[in-house]
């Protein structure tokens, strides 16, 4: 199994190491959750919900862009930054290697 | 209020494929089902926003379109004759005496059930609020989430923020119904339909509305009601506008509205349920499918279908308390309409 590491900045600030998998096809919102950040995902994965809203403070280069039906959503959000992402839409792999999150996800419980 | 109530035995709040199948498991134990969803349609998520998808997990079927799986399901429901108050959100609930319930809708229909099942996935649609000093106490008092009778905003000086779709429609229809109208839009340029862009541009131009751009709301502020709506320009300077309605529009975002305030245990946007019977912790009130949490819930349609059988053979007690459930096969029994 392949790991990778990057760092999670949650909504105090306060950053941490987070490790995945990179071969379970796991999306960066399934790994927040399992890794018990305070993401809702109400709409489960399908960009609808925009809950996963992340900003990709570094490493955001080697990623894949993001869909249409993606920049909609943010596009749509009160609260938007150029590196804005939602996690759901960003799979697991090594590009994320080394990169830091910050969590932005509105109504976090 | 509506005079006449709906009486029903059982009322579905959803009308999505697991509280339509939840009225064929009660029809099998006699029990009738009125289903009220806030969507226009029958179907919930999979008629509202991919009914064209193929789902690859339901049982005996390899492969299924979405809007498919909700027609059989419809099919599969007919013949207990279910009925629907659709296009309407669920308010109130008010408990009677003798334990069941008393439902009033968004527009007044009243539905009286001796038992609840919300099967409302992932709740309703509701508006996404900017974060804004001062908000929540301009709301009713010039903050419009939505723009439900334009002759509101006769004569009267509109703001209008966002960027998608609705931002620019609604800027072009107003600009000739208000006194004056501006949008204010975070960036430079417009996702939304390139007509409607060029069409704000334009009106922009000929100096009928006012386009800000690069600019982020920041604050409202005024007397009684809404009187200045406050932003930060492209330069980040703080400037204030006039304005006697601010119109954000910033899409939908799913929440569990009134369900909320109901007394459930709710759990991340969830309604926490007992694994026994689906129930929550109010008595009468069941809780199925993608809205419900417990340890190892999966939101997985055919999850939904199997809590809704077991839900239907605890909820007969309060629908027959003095019959004694037996449990049938529809191979033995067949399926008996109603």
């Amino acid at each position: 199994m392949e790991l990778i590491k990057f760092i999670v900045e949650d909504q105090q600030g306060e950053r941490q190491e987070v490790e995945a998998p990179t071969d379970m096809g796991l999306s960066l919102m399934e790994i927040l959750k399992a890794s018990e950040y305070p993401v809702l995902a109400t709409c489960g994965g399908m960009a609808l919900c925009a809950t996963c809203h992340v900003e990709i403070v570094e490493g955001k280069a080697g990623l894949e862009k993001a869909t249409d039906v993606e920049l909609d959503q943010l596009e749509n959000l009160p609260e938007y930054f150029p590196s804005s992402r939602l996690a759901c839409q960003i799979r697991i792999g090594e590009q994320l290697e080394g990169a830091i999150v910050r969590l932005r996800g509105e109504d976090v419980v | 209020m509506n005079p006449s109530p709906i009486h029903t035995d059982l009322c579905i709040i959803g009308a999505g494929p697991v509280g339509l199948f939840a009225v064929f498991e009660a029809g099998l134990l006699k029990m009738r089902c009125h289903l009220i969803d806030a969507l226009p349609q029958i179907g919930g998520q999979l008629s509202e926003i991919y009914p064209q998808k193929p789902i690859y997990d339901i049982p005996g079927y390899p492969e299924i379109k979405a809007q498919e799986l909700v027609d059989n399901l419809l099919e599969q429901a007919k013949p207990f004759n279910p009925t629907f108050t659709l296009g309407e959100r669920v308010d109130h609930l008010d408990r009677q005496e003798d334990g069941s319930f008393i439902l009033t809708t968004s527009d007044k229909t009243t539905v009286h059930a001796k038992v609840i099942i919300i099967a409302g996935g992932l709740g309703c649609f509701e508006p996404r609020k900017p974060v804004l000093i001062n908000l929540e106490a301009y709301e009713g008092k010039g903050i419009n989430y939505m723009v439900k009778n334009p002759e509101t905003f006769r004569d009267k000086k509109v703001v209008i923020a966002g960027g998608g779709d609705s931002a620019l429609d609604w800027t072009i229809f107003l600009a000739n119904v208000a006194e004056r109208v501006t949008l204010v839009h975070r960036n430079e340029t417009f996702r939304g339909a390139p007509d409607s862009a060029s069409k704000v541009f334009d009106l922009a131009q000929e100096g009928k509305i006012d386009l800000i751009l690069s600019a982020n709301l920041k604050a409202v502020s005024g007397e009684e009601r809404l009187q200045y709506v406050i932003l930060d320009d492209k330069d980040n300077k703080e400037m204030s506008i006039e304005a006697d309605y601010l119109i954000p529009l910033f899409g939908l975002s799913p929440k569990l509205g009134p369900i909320a305030d109901w007394g459930l245990s709710i759990d991340k946007n969830a309604i926490e349920v007992d694994t026994k019977d689906y129930s929550t912790g109010v008595e009468r009130i069941y809780a199925i499918g993608d809205i419900n949490t417990y340890p190892g819930k999966l939101k997985l349609i055919l999850c939904g279908f199997h809590e809704a059988a077991i839900m239907m053979h605890s909820a007969f007690k309060y629908v027959y308390p003095d019959q004694k459930l037996s449990f049938k096969y529809t191979t033995v029994n067949g399926v008996n309409a109603f």
